[in-house]
Formats: C-alpha cells, structure tokens, sequence
C-alpha cells in the first residue's frame, strides 16, 4: 500500500509539475506586454520605450523564458502569482474571498449528485425494465444531454418564475444556494446513475450474491451487505472524476447565477485578458482536481486490494 | 495474404452494423435528430425565412404566424437566426472533431505502436492536459485569441486530443499483441505496413463511435464557450451567443432563451444517442476501451460492466 500510494503521489507531482509549464505557457502567449499593461494603469498615458525597458527589467520579463519560469514558478508554490492586470490588488487575494465561496458550491453539488445519482441508480438496477428504470435512465440521458446554462434558466422559470420558491440571484442565504448546486449536480448525477446502475447490475450477476440469496438471506440484506458494498466501490472514483466536471461547469454556474465565486472571477478575467488570474485559476483547479483524485484512488486501492496489486506487474 | 489476417477479428458487416441500429428505436431517434441538424446546419441559412441579421421593430414578439418562433430583443426573427446559426454552432463542433481525431489517432498509434520515449513523452503530456479541468483550460487558451468561433475551436482541440490520444494508444497497444499482427511480423512487413494495413483498420471502428459520442460532448462545449462570450461576436447568430444575448429578457420572455438552448440540448441528444446505438451495434466488447475518454480511466481500466447496461 504504501508503495502504491508513493508512486501515486510522485505521478501527482509530475502531473502538477507539467501543468505549471503549460499555465507558465498561457501567461507567456498571453496578449499583452505586462510591462506596458502595469505602466499604462500607473501613468494614466502610454509610457515612453525607456519607460518600458525599465519596467521590463523590473518585472523581470526581458529574462531568458527559463529563468522567468523558475522565478514564477517558485512564486507559484507560494500561492502567489503576481499582480492582476486589472483589479490592482494581488491575484493570491482576489483569489482568496473567492475559493471558498466556489468550494461552498462545488461540495453542495458533489453531495446533492451523490444523494440524486446513487439511489437512482440502485433502484434502477434492482428494479430493472419497470417504470422507474425506463424513466430513471431517460432521465440520465436527458440530464447529460442538456447544457448547464439551459438547465439553469429551465430551474429559475420552474421554482423562481412561476413558484418563487426561491432566490434566483445572487449570495448570501443558504436559500441562494439551492439552485446552482442542483443545477451544477445534475449532470454528475446523471453520470452517476447510469454507472451505479451498470456496477450493481453486474455485482447482483456474481456467484457470491447468488450464494447469498441462496443460503436464504433476505433481499434486503443481500442487497446492502452483499451487493452495494462491492458495487459503490467504482462508483468513488466517478465521484472523484466528476470534480473536474464541478470546476468546470463552476465557471458557466456561477455566471448564470451571479455567485461571486471562482468560476465567476476566472470568466471575468477572461474577458478583461487578466492573465496571471486567469493562471492562478488554472494552477487551483487542477490542484484541487489532482488531490481529490489522488484521494479517491488511495481509498480505491485500500477498499480493493485488487488495484494496488496491478501495478506491480507493470 | 491480409484476408485470414482480417478474418481474426470479429468485423461485423456495415449492413448488419446498419440493421442493428436501426432496430434500436432509441438509436432510430438519436439518427433521426442527427440527420435534422445536419440539413439544418447544410441547407439552413438558404432555409432561412428572413434576414437573420435584420433589426426591427418587432421586439421580443411571441411566436406567431409571421414568426414561427418569435423575435429576440432586437426584432430579429429566431426561426431564421436559429437556421443560420446551425452552421455555426454545429460545424465548428465538427471541425474541432476532426481535428482531434486526427491528432489523436495520429500521436496515440505513434506512442503504442513504438512504445519505449516517444510513448513515455506523449503519455506524460496527455497526463498533464487531462489534469486541468476540461472546460477551464480550453477557456485559458480561447482567451488568448480575440473573440471568435476560430478560437473557440482551437481552444477546445488544445485539450480534446489527449482523451483520444489515450484511448488510440490502448487500442494500439491491445492490437500489437494480436496474433495476426505477430503473423504480419512473422511475414516479414514493415512496422509502417503493420501499422496501415493491419492495426489502423481496427481502430477505426472504436474511433468512429468515440467520435460520435463526443460530438454531443463538443457541441456542449462550443456552446458553453460561445454563451460565456468567447465565440464570434454580435451579431452573429451562434447558439450559445444566441441564449447568452436573451439572458436580459428571459423573466419576461422566456423563449428567448428556451428556443436555442433547446436546439444545442436535442442536438447534443441526437449524437449520444446515436453514439450509444453505434457502439452497441459495432461490438459490445468496445464498450470497455471506449466509455468517456476524458475520465473514466480507472473505471475503464476495472472492467466496465457497461454489457450488463444492455438489457
């Protein structure tokens, strides 16, 4: 175990370290010489070359590219990652108020599209080809058919239009966070579903289960203690990869909403070609998505023995 | 001397590939709405009742018999804007497909088939791009153009390769070990004939249905992309352009933005449908290789019992 999980933890490094060559990479393409972009917010006029070259020298940018990139870069592990182009405040406390607003959100929806998913998917499996299979797996069809922002503006007619049961815009009750979340989970959820469904299928297909139910253990129990405690096992890992799609999917979310979160910040640095926050996003999100993998598959490998053994033959 | 070779895989015929799938009615309607979208975006713009482009004082009019679809903010005829922009919206999804179908199949043969650095520097960099959230590199790299569908496009190859990249490499890999590619060896072919005469062929068929499954994925993107204002600029009639510009008007004139958003969301519909209906009637072993490229890894590599998804 400890093996796997420290050749797990160096790929992680690895992986960490090639994308902060690749968010290096977009600051460097990126349109805009930062030395004019920081005189031009200062002077209030177009600075003169002489100007520029100083500027240049001071930020550094007339360095060789790997120079710059080891420079960033041991700002980068620091969480800073200069100064916003824009905002005129550094990107590391832009950054801050916004992260936890964004992880409000993205757990609200992982937990949401774990209670919607599983039990649907369970339900479906057992209960297969009867009405709530076919409706639940149309479902899931539809729920990974339709995009975020047309879900979201479906959600706010259906509960803020025509009930107003909720809030639609906005941050700061608990009730402003109900529809972006059931909006960002839906489509986990639908993933989730279909994959619970397909896991327990094929576990209630083993001998072990068949055993079980033969010996004369209640269905309930061959169910819960037999079937599902396998069958979820794969389904941690979906949880896991279905991170990434809440990282993403924060982006379009937290727009339709106006919740001052992360995603919302990085489309607005977007817009305004703020590079080094628009870096500092990348360099969070794939952070947060690494770790939570690494978890995942850690657990995985601790829950199935099976995994951690595999890697010994390649 | 390739026909035993070919024989030792388990090729279905294209009729009964076609027979099978259109005996899905799921697969049947994933078809019927693929071939809809595909005269729009081909005949749409000359479809097009009025100028899509044209102003006037008509604003935000239900649909009615002059406009089978309403208006939009600025008068302008959705019908016609919705048709115009079929092209768009789907086409640019197209392009970026092939496009990451070609660099896929490409680079992920080249790491399987020679394996050894090549394999090892290609594996590794598809690491690094599949460990960025999709959506929010391909935003990164689409800010770095000016706003339109050319970058959006580009953006999202940027990241998709690396999924099929993957994907074409284990197939590759699987292959090289086949007895009839070890038969072609034996024979005395070059590595480049292997690669064209023996081992492409079967690749083709897992790729075709991963394209189309993706082809929803991508569609999703492009729109999400272009709705957050990174594709062409107004007053360009782009679906996700369209729903973002109806976004003031949706509490009083909702259809604004219902009428494109459902358009993207039943486009998407048809190809994983028809997605769906392909895979199943190529070969349900594909199953294993193919579900999802851009995740599902280690579920893929535990034996995915999507068989048992087919009752």
């Amino acid at each position: 175990m400890t093996r796997y999980a420290a050749r797990r933890l160096i790929s992680v490094v690895l992986a960490l370290l090639g994308v902060t060559v690749l968010t290096f990479a977009l600051g460097v393409l990126a349109p805009g010489d930062p030395a004019e972009v920081v005189l031009s917010r200062s002077l209030g006029q177009p600075p003169t070359d002489e100007q520029l070259a100083a500027m240049r020298h001071e930020l550094g940018t007339d360095r060789p590219l790997p120079v710059q990139y080891l420079h960033w870069l041991a700002g980068a592990v620091r969480g800073d990652f200069g100064d916003s182009w824009v905002r005129g405040v550094r990107v590391q406390d832009a950054m801050v108020e916004r992260i936890p607003r964004t992880v409000i959100l993205a757990l609200s929806a992982a937990g949401l599209s774990l209670l919607m998913g599983i039990p649907v998917g369970v339900v479906a499996a057992t209960r297969r080809d009867s009405i709530v299979d076919h409706v639940s797996r149309a479902g899931a069809l539809f729920g990974a058919s339709l995009p975020s922002f047309f879900t979201a503006y479906l959600l706010i007619y259906l509960f803020a239009v025509k009930f107003r049961a909720v809030p639609v815009f906005g941050f700061g009750s608990a009730a402003h966070l109900v529809l972006p979340a059931v909006t960002l989970a839906l489509g986990p959820a639908a993933v989730l579903a279909r994959f619970t469904r397909s896991t327990v299928l094929e576990v209630l297909g083993e001998d072990y289960v068949r055993t079980a139910a033969a010996k004369g253990v209640r269905g309930s129990a061959v169910l819960f203690r037999h079937a599902l405690r396998n069958a979820l096992i794969p389904v941690v890992t979906i949880a896991g990869l279905s991170v990434g799609h809440l990282l993403g999917g924060s982006l379009i979310v937290e727009r339709v909403f106006a919740w001052p979160g992360m995603g919302d910040l990085a489309v607005s640095a977007i817009q305004d070609r703020d590079y080094p926050l628009v870096q500092g996003f990348v360099l969070f999100a794939a952070t947060v998505y690494l770790v939570v993998n690494l978890v995942v598959d850690l657990s995985y490998a601790y829950l199935d023995p099976r995994v951690r053994l595999e890697g010994r033959q390649g | 001397m390739t026909d035993w070779n070919r024989a030792a895989i388990p090729a279905a015929s294209s009729a009964g590939i076609a027979r099978k799938l259109l005996h899905d009615p799921a697969a049947r309607v994933g078809l019927a709405l693929v071939t809809l979208f595909v005269v729009m975006a081909v005949f749409g713009p000359s479809l097009a009742p009025q100028d899509p482009l044209e102003v006037t004082p008509d604003r935000l009019q239900p649909p009615s018999f002059r406009h089978p679809l309403g208006t939009d903010g600025l008068g302008r005829d959705l019908l016609s804007r919705l048709l115009t922009g079929a092209r768009l919206s789907l086409g640019t999804a197209l392009l970026a497909s092939l496009l990451v179908t070609l660099i896929g199949v490409l680079l992920g043969t080249l790491a399987g088939f020679y394996g050894g650095f090549v394999d090892r520097l290609l594996m590794r960099t598809v690491d690094v791009v599949l460990a960025v959230p999709g959506l929010a590199l391909a935003l990164a790299v689409t800010g770095l153009f000016q706003p339109s569908l050319t970058a959006v496009m580009l953006g999202l190859v940027t990241i998709w390769w690396a999924g099929y990249a993957r994907v074409v490499r284990g197939l590759v890999l699987a292959m090289r070990e086949r007895p009839f590619v070890e038969a072609a060896r034996a024979s005395g072919a070059s590595g480049g004939r292997i690669m064209l005469r023996h081992v492409l062929p079967n690749v083709v068929s897992p790729v075709v249905v991963l394209a189309t499954l993706e082809m929803g994925q991508l569609i999703l993107a492009v729109s999400g992309l272009t709705f957050l204002g990174l594709g062409a600029p107004p007053p360009t009639p782009e679906w996700g352009a369209m729903l973002n510009d109806g976004r003031i008007y949706f509490l009083s004139d909702p259809h604004v933005v219902f009428i494109p958003g459902l358009a993207i969301s039943l486009a998407v519909l048809g190809f994983n449908l028809l997605g769906d209906g392909i895979r199943d009637a190529l070969d349900p072993r594909l199953q294993v290789a193919i579900r999802t490229p851009r995740g599902l890894r280690r579920a893929a590599s535990v034996r995915l019992g999507d068989s048992a998804d087919r009752g």
